[in-house]
């Protein structure tokens, strides 16, 4: 009887969330969405490699922040959400790569940084007359409000983001790895790194207009963090990391989709969920020894 | 003071050299390495002046010194990221310059974590082709060489390791050979036995040794223990309180030599073929003489 009940009322708290009628309809509508999610997936993947192999998640956390305070502040004065993240970005991140050459710099800048940034952006919110959701959405994300020119926008920073880290792919991988030697062959540390700093930037901004600055680190480290826990090839990694990024945002699209919640949850569980698994794999593969290390090794170690 | 300088300044422009690398090269060339009266000041303060020697191929020159006398500066000069107050550094008869692919680099020890995305051999591939812009194309003379390499550097057993799951003497190793990758004349070494155990220094630096033998390549090895290298080395470079001397190991550890050159009382003592220097500001802990026997 009992049983019965809480069966019921359970029954009407899902069907509250899920509602899978009509989805068809949805998926055409949301077309864009689901073509944003699947690019800012490829891009998160394969930055977020770096942005492990640099130690930066913090950094994106930081950069986020400021992106929100740009968007608030372009919504406020009217200049457009995405411009006005796009600088937030690009001031945090040229900031953060400038002043915080060094790791434990780096990390008091970004949170003296970080906080200014956010209240910046609360106090342009609470200066904003306009329609309370565009608000919230800078923080959580908005994927359902992609229209036309912004996805042809976000189409544009993605691919220069994408072409950025292929060319400087090789010297960003040696200067992430061992700056100093790096240095010594002739790479230039400094240039690759603040390189590197704007592409971040770009990529915080697109990202912070779809799934909300407070959300960005599940796409933007999150995919990388993962595909690590199972991998330590320079050609897997990147490619696993990308498989992650895109399964969780167009994943979490679809999911959300059907449902009252917005995508963020989704977005961030999927994520997550990923994460986890790998970490077990992983475990796993480290109890019956990594492959590539052949048993005479392990003696001798 | 004058006089022992004399005596142990090794001028580049002599080729009356007494140190000559065990291969015996026969190369006609002048030395790999030439410092001529290079000085580095920084505003008021002189970090040293006046250094002049040089490194002929094959030859293992120490550098040896208290914190903050320069060492890892020289290192830098030579790479060509730290200008010169005066003076000059020539690499094969020309002017030093940033980035030459033939001065190989062992860094001082750093574990890779597991946030890495290499392997063993990328790491050492890093070293044949890292500078070069944009992604590796897969390429057969490209893994044969780096197979040759980890060949040579005896790394083939873990060659498809993670670079994090390897020990502080196996990373140090691959940085060895990354530094080979590039075919270098001269291979400089900032403090590579630093955190690791005695019988990864023995093997790290008999691995040195074997290779500038084989390749014959010049190599300026920093450090802060002149023991684990002393059976290596032809010559030493001690740099002190804006001021070196050089010679032979025999020549420079000598209690007259490091006490004129520390400015303060400093003593050296020899035990079982070790050298123990102690007394000296800045430096006697590195040569404390409790330092384990291997």
């Amino acid at each position: 009887m009992i049983h019965t009940l809480l069966l019921t009322v359970g029954d009407d708290f899902w069907s509250s969330i899920f509602n899978f009628d009509n989805y068809g309809e949805l998926l055409v509508l949301l077309r864009n969405s689901i073509i944003a999610g699947a690019i800012l997936g490829i891009v998160g993947g394969l930055i977020s490699v770096f942005v492990m192999a640099r130690d930066m998640a913090f950094a994106v956390h930081g950069i986020s922040e400021l992106s929100f305070a740009g968007a608030s502040a372009g919504l406020l004065l009217g200049v457009g959400v995405v411009e006005g993240s796009l600088v937030g970005s690009l001031v945090a991140a040229l900031l953060i790569g400038v002043l915080g050459v060094r790791a434990r710099d780096r990390n008091s800048i970004i949170a003296v940084l970080m906080p200014f940034g956010l209240g910046l952006g609360i106090l342009c919110l609470a200066l904003y007359s306009g329609r309370a959701s565009n608000k919230f959405g800078l923080l959580t994300g908005q994927i359902v409000a992609v229209d036309n020119p912004r996805l042809n926008s976000l189409i544009v920073i993605c691919v220069i983001v994408v072409i950025g880290l292929l060319l400087s792919w090789r010297p960003l991988l040696f200067a992430s790895t061992d700056p100093q030697v790096a240095a010594g062959r002739g790479v230039p540390v400094g240039i690759v790194s603040l390189v590197f700093m704007v592409l971040l930037g770009l990529t915080v901004a697109v990202s912070v207009q779809i799934v909300g600055s407070l959300l960005v680190l599940a796409i933007l480290v999150t995919p990388a963090a993962a595909a690590l826990r199972v991998s330590s090839s320079p050609v897997v990694v990147p490619l696993l990391s990308m498989a992650f990024g895109v399964t969780a945002m167009v994943g979490g699209i679809m999911i959300a989709l059907g449902t009252s919640i917005p995508i963020s949850p989704y977005v961030t569980t999927i994520s997550f969920l990923i994460y986890v698994v790998c970490r077990i794999v992983g475990a796993g593969r480290e109890r019956r020894g990594w492959a590539g290390r052949q048993p005479a090794a392990m003696l001798t170690r | 003071m004058t006089s022992t300088r004399s005596l142990l300044l090794w001028v580049a422009d002599s080729p009356a050299s007494a140190a000559q690398g065990p291969t015996g090269d026969t190369t006609p060339a002048g030395p790999v390495l030439s410092v001529e009266g290079a000085g580095i000041q920084f505003g008021e303060r002189s970090l040293w002046g006046d250094l002049s020697f040089g490194i002929t191929p094959g030859e293992f020159v120490a550098v040896l010194g208290a914190n903050g006398s320069g060492k890892t500066t020289l290192l830098k000069a030579i790479l060509g990221q730290q200008p010169l107050s005066h003076g000059q550094i020539r690499f094969l008869g020309e002017p030093v310059h940033h980035g030459n692919r033939l001065i190989g680099y062992v860094p001082q020890q750093k574990l890779a974590d597991a946030a890495t995305p290499l392997r063993a051999r990328d790491l050492v591939a890093l070293g044949v082709d890292g500078h070069r812009w944009g992604i590796p194309l897969p390429s057969r003379s490209r893994r044969q060489k780096v197979d040759d390499i980890l060949t040579d550097i005896g790394a083939m057993s873990y060659a498809n390791a993670p670079l994090s799951i390897l020990s502080g003497g196996e990373q140090q190793r691959l940085r060895v050979g990354q530094a080979l990758a590039g075919d270098p004349r001269l291979v400089l070494c900032d403090e590579p036995l630093l955190s690791l155990d005695l019988s990864h220094q023995r093997s790290i630096s008999e691995l040195i040794n074997n290779q500038r033998n084989a390749r014959g390549f010049g190599v300026l090895f920093v450090t802060h223990d002149i023991n684990p290298i002393l059976g290596m080395v032809d010559r030493v470079l001690y740099l002190a309180g804006g001021q070196f001397r050089m010679g032979t190991p025999d020549e420079v550890f000598q209690t007259s030599v490091l006490t004129e050159l520390y400015g303060s009382e400093v003593e050296v003592f020899r035990s079982n073929g070790r050298v123990i220097v102690v007394g000296a500001t800045d430096a006697d802990h590195h040569h404390h003489p409790t330092e384990g026997e291997p």
